[in-house]
């Protein structure tokens, strides 16, 4: 028996998406700066793939733009931050 | 045939990226300190992210949205670990303390008899 591949990738994507809510525990409780900031870029990195899972399982292709350039401003943010935070004490 | 084989190659591929995405979830939410978090993060979200789009890329097939992927797999796996180290780096660099076993264990009785041991043996 051959499963669909469309439900496969929704289903995935939805286990992903379960994941990410979870990781918002750490983002939320996380003692110091940094470890919030490494739970909103591994949601961000979940983000992405949950985008070209959708992507091939709902046959958009135009979603996988959407991943490459989320997953842009994903690693400029965590950078960006990470340096403010020693140079400056923070981004605010 | 070849053609059963490639969709549960895809199958098996989301599903390693999605065992590989809870197991950095879990330590994430369970390791005690910064370190070891971000450790546990950059390793295994770079293989979950990897496995996913490794299966999206086989999934489609020979055509233009192939590339994106591709490209996307290559763009997570370079920048996935150097966002880990800014971040463990930013945390050495304000003050984080790593957390050691010696804080945990009775710091003085451990630390003398280790020490005669290893100058008797050395």
């Amino acid at each position: 028996m051959i499963p669909d591949l469309g439900e496969v990738f929704v289903l995935a994507a939805a286990g992903f998406v379960v994941l990410a809510i979870a990781m918002f525990y750490r983002a939320v409780a996380g003692p110091t700066m940094q470890d919030r900031l490494l739970a909103v870029n591994v949601l961000g990195t979940n983000t992405v793939v949950v985008l070209a899972l959708l992507a091939a399982g709902l046959d958009e292709a135009w979603f996988l733009d959407v991943a490459l350039i989320y997953a842009l401003l994903n690693f400029l943010l965590s950078i960006a931050i990470s340096k403010f935070t020693v140079e400056r004490g923070g981004v605010l | 045939m070849i053609e059963t084989i490639r969709v549960w190659a895809v199958v098996i591929l989301v599903g390693f990226g999605l065992f590989f995405t809870l197991v950095s979830t879990v330590g994430v939410i369970r390791l005690p300190d910064i370190y070891s978090r971000a450790h546990t993060a950059s390793q295994t979200d770079t293989l979950g992210a990897g496995f996913a789009l490794a299966g999206v890329a086989l999934a489609l097939g020979w055509q233009h949205a192939t590339v994106y992927t591709v490209l996307l797999l290559f763009f997570v796996f370079i920048t996935n670990p150097t966002a880990a180290h800014a971040i463990a780096r930013s945390a050495a660099e304000s003050g984080v303390e790593p957390q050691l076993a010696e804080t945990d264990a009775g710091p003085t009785e451990p630390a003398t008899d280790a020490e005669t041991d290893g100058g008797e043996v050395r």
